[in-house]
């Protein structure tokens, strides 16, 4: 009898790039519904608008690449990328802003650099520092939670539509009215005029450790987080190692001066510490290839972020720390190969 | 016999669906006698054995039909009695692929009549005689491997160590796991003949922890010998540790040099069938006549381990476990990662024959959906190698040898790992595996190329050597005859002798 033959090995592949992406979104999840409930729709619509560009941006790019689309755009990367983004941005905005957000992350830090897989910087990351830097303005509009006792009037999901789609408000609200500085600007703006951090964290936005609302967002973060790790979808390297060089420059110093500077708990439940720890740093594209490389790269990216926050101009530094060690990841994988077995 | 825990964990590897427990149901079915014999003249690593019967010759069961003649080879015995109806070239199965070797083709009788019992038949105590007698009697690494036992037993550097290997850690194999569980003792015996011709001061017999029955026959087979050498070692389950540097690693926490073998640096692996073998050779006085092989997968109705003479064309084995079922995707000889698909099921089994899958299209890897690499890395955390194959792969579709040099593709044991956990399903065991191939041929031509130009140098060197010496010479007479007169006379005549000479020759050639 005659047989097909096929190269081993002949087990079935145990994993796939889809599955991954798709795991990634699960795991947002939780902490996407908890935005939703505590910032109103905003979120919502801006995932909507970012996942709807990067996926019409990235079959324009592979058409005119002339590359095959239809196994690129059913991956789940681009939708990732969206998620991360519409987690960076502050939910009332334009649409423009994460459809510019989207675009950017596509078309400049993926496909200009040969695609998925082949992109040096990490693709959300890119398109949040551009709005940043292009759009501050829009980028620091961010609403207070809602939490009950705030006084303040929530907007429904047809208000932050319209304001989304046309910019305009309903009549008595206006933007200044509606947004407010975040728990890291007020933190960072509280200890430039000499406050000390007790007396800023008394303030109505702060909670148990941090920002009220972003407490909630971020353990639900960390929840997913740690329900990649135990899938095997990430690997602790690059959380455990973000968080440690974020958390004990943050620990000793607040032990020294605990009026001038805010404490590990904040730090760690406050912007992207958590995001960036599970969802961001992991990027395995942008990301050292190898254990100590990563230990190495999680440790720079956290102690980037900590100095940024600490002494840098802005609040939170998570996207430009991660783009900074994305830069350095050549460096790190030449210098930390491991030793081949059996050979010096 | 003490039983332990390695406190090491395994480099690399992956937990692997088993697809064991079908066929470790079943007792080993023996007896099984078929119609004819495909007896490979070369089926160890090392030179071919030469044939002693012809075709119209009867032969019986353990008659040698082919003489080991070189020290690094093996005999081959008939495994059942019958007529030797043809020698000629044939397609068998070998460690990685299929080859073309000479076969002596015999048709059997059904009767199975062994050779008499001959003289001679005692074990000698002369280590060299010892050494002969595992040669003629056929032995060779029944792990996959394949490397004849005398020449490993016969290592020249002291050992540290004998190592049994019963890890079995590839998916769908168990043929060690049911040797263990019904042969302990003889395993044990043939692992304590082996120590004594090495005299290892220490026999780790080890087996992998989803094996408790296979060790706890061992356990007891070692108490009841009373040995205080024999260790057993359980492991975890993780493929490939059984491979042998892995293992080495993994027990002894020493590497193996790249460039070296285990025996080398006082560690020697030894199958546990191969220890039975020399059991069954040394107390029974028979050769290597049969083996076991797992029958398993989805495309065959009975999975169940066989004791197989060797030389069964594989579908009469196949017809043994009754017959093909359903609709067979491939055919494949050894386990699932590093096993190869075979183009038909009329080659033999022979003596690195541990495993058949017969698998059905649901159980393995079909198209290759290949995608960008993401760089995720999984493939150098599952590598036991400790090699990063995705720089490999890049270096390797770049045809960029100094880098596959720098990554260490010839460090590569293509176990498959990489290919098994990467997310974008590149084939990289094939890639790597045919990046080898190229690699040699560069190096050979590098190497060619190098020592071509290096003999060119030293040839230029030489004639300016030459050339200046002559110059030199021609000064100083042309000095000498200037200044002095006497010199002036000497080279004048010999001038003049020089074309007499000269002449004279070629009248000679007139």
């Amino acid at each position: 009898m005659k047989f097909a033959v096929a190269p081993g090995p002949h087990t079935a592949p145990i994993a796939s790039v889809p599955l991954t992406m798709r795991r990634v979104l699960y795991a947002l999840t939780p902490a996407a519904l908890a935005h939703v409930w505590f910032f109103g729709s905003g979120f919502a619509i801006n995932f909507f608008v970012a996942a709807v560009t990067a996926l019409v941006a990235e079959a324009a790019v592979l058409m005119l690449r002339r590359r095959p689309t239809r196994v690129p755009l059913r991956d789940g990367s681009a939708i990732v990328t969206a998620a991360l983004l519409a987690f960076a941005i502050p939910p009332l905005t334009p649409w423009w802003i994460p459809a510019f957000g989207a675009a950017t992350a596509i078309v400049v830090a993926k496909h200009m650099y040969g695609g998925l897989g082949r992109n040096l910087f990490n693709p959300a990351m890119v398109g949040y520092v551009v709005l940043l830097v292009s759009f501050p303005a829009e980028l620091t509009q961010w609403i207070p939670p809602r939490m009950g006792d705030l006084d303040y009037e929530h907007l429904g999901f047809l208000a932050h539509l319209v304001y989304s789609l046309t910019g305009t408000l309903p009549p008595d609200f206006t933007i200044d009215a509606l947004t407010r500085a975040t728990p890291l600007d007020l933190v960072k703006e509280g200890l430039r005029s000499a406050q000390t951090y007790t007396e800023i964290r008394a303030g109505s936005l702060f909670g148990g450790v941090a920002g009220r609302g972003w407490e909630w967002i971020n353990s639900f973060i960390a929840l997913g987080g740690l329900y990649l790790l135990y899938t095997g979808t990430i690997r602790w390297h690059i959380p455990i190692m973000l968080l440690a060089g974020l958390l004990v420059p943050a620990t000793l110093l607040w032990l020294i001066d605990a009026d001038s500077f805010a404490t590990p708990g904040f730090h760690l439940f406050s912007g992207a510490t958590l995001l960036g720890a599970f969802f961001i740093a992991t990027d395995p594209v942008s990301a050292a290839e190898s254990d100590r490389g990563r230990l190495i790269y999680g440790a720079g990216i956290g102690l980037l972020t900590y100095c940024i926050r600490t002494w840098g101009g802005y609040p939170d530094g998570m996207a430009f720390s991660v783009l900074l060690m994305n830069s350095a990841v050549p460096l790190i994988d030449r210098y930390t190969r491991p030793r081949i077995y059996g050979r010096d | 016999m003490l039983e332990y825990t390695p406190d090491r964990r395994p480099t690399g590897g992956l937990r692997l669906p088993a697809h064991k427990e079908a066929s470790v149901a079943q007792p080993i079915a023996r007896g099984f006698v078929p119609r004819t014999l495909i007896l490979a003249l070369q089926q160890h690593q090392g030179p071919a054995t030469t044939p002693v019967v012809s075709p119209g010759d009867r032969v019986l069961k353990g008659q040698v039909v082919a003489r080991a003649r070189a020290l690094r080879s093996a005999a081959v015995h008939a495994s059942t009695s019958g007529h030797v109806r043809t020698i000629e070239d044939r397609l068998v199965p070998s460690v990685h692929a299929v080859h073309r070797t000479r076969c002596i083709v015999i048709d059997t009788d059904g009767k199975d009549e062994p050779l008499p019992p001959g003289k001679g038949a005692r074990w000698p105590q002369d280590p060299e005689r010892q050494l002969k007698r595992i040669r003629d009697g056929g032995i060779v690494g029944l792990g996959g491997g394949v490397f004849p036992t005398a020449e490993k037993l016969g290592a020249h550097t002291p050992c540290k160590a004998l190592i049994i290997n019963g890890v079995e850690c590839e998916p769908y194999i168990s043929c060690d796991d049911v040797l263990m569980r019904e042969e302990a003792e003889g395993i044990i015996d043939g692992a304590l003949i082996m120590r004594d011709i090495l005299s290892a001061p220490e026999c780790i017999v080890a087996i992998e922890r989803d094996k408790p029955q296979a060790i706890e026959a061992i356990l007891e087979a070692g108490r009841a010998s009373g040995d205080a050498s024999l260790k057993l070692a359980d492991i975890p389950t993780i493929y490939p540790t059984g491979g042998e540097r892995q293992l080495v690693e993994m027990l002894t926490g020493e590497e193996v040099p790249s460039t070296h073998y285990p025996s080398e640096i006082g560690y020697i692996c030894q199958n546990v069938g191969t220890a039975f073998a020399l059991h069954r050779l040394v107390r029974a006085g028979q050769p290597l006549l049969s083996r076991i092989v797992t029958v398993a997968g989805d495309g065959v109705a009975r999975p169940q381990n066989v004791d197989t003479p060797i030389g069964t064309p594989i579908g009469e084995l196949i017809e043994f476990c009754g017959g093909y079922r359903g609709e067979v995707d491939r055919l494949i000889l050894g386990g699932s990662m590093m096993g190869y698909a075979l183009p038909n099921d009329e080659m033999p089994i022979t003596k690195g024959g541990n495993c058949i899958i017969v698998a059905a299209r649901s159980e393995v890897r079909q198209d290759f959906s290949e995608r960008y690499c993401i760089r995720c890395g999984n493939c150098g955390t599952a590598c036991p190698a400790r090699l990063l194959p995705q720089e490999l792969l890049r270096a390797a579709r770049s045809d960029d040898h100094e880098m596959l040099d720098e990554f260490g593709l010839t460090d590569c044991i293509e176990c498959g790992c990489c290919d098994v956990i990467c997310p974008s399903q590149i084939p990289l065991t094939e890639v790597f595996r045919n990046a080898k191939f190229a690699h040699a041929r560069y190096q050979r031509q590098h190497v060619f190329s190098a020592e071509t130009q290096q003999r060119y140098r030293r040839h230029q060197e030489r004639q300016r050597a030459d050339a200046r010496r002559g110059k030199d010479l021609q000064d100083n007479l042309r000095h000498e005859v200037e200044t002095d007169e006497a010199a002036r006379q000497r080279a004048i005549e010999a001038a003049i002798k020089r074309a007499r000479q000269r002449r004279s020759h070629d009248a000679d050639q007139d």
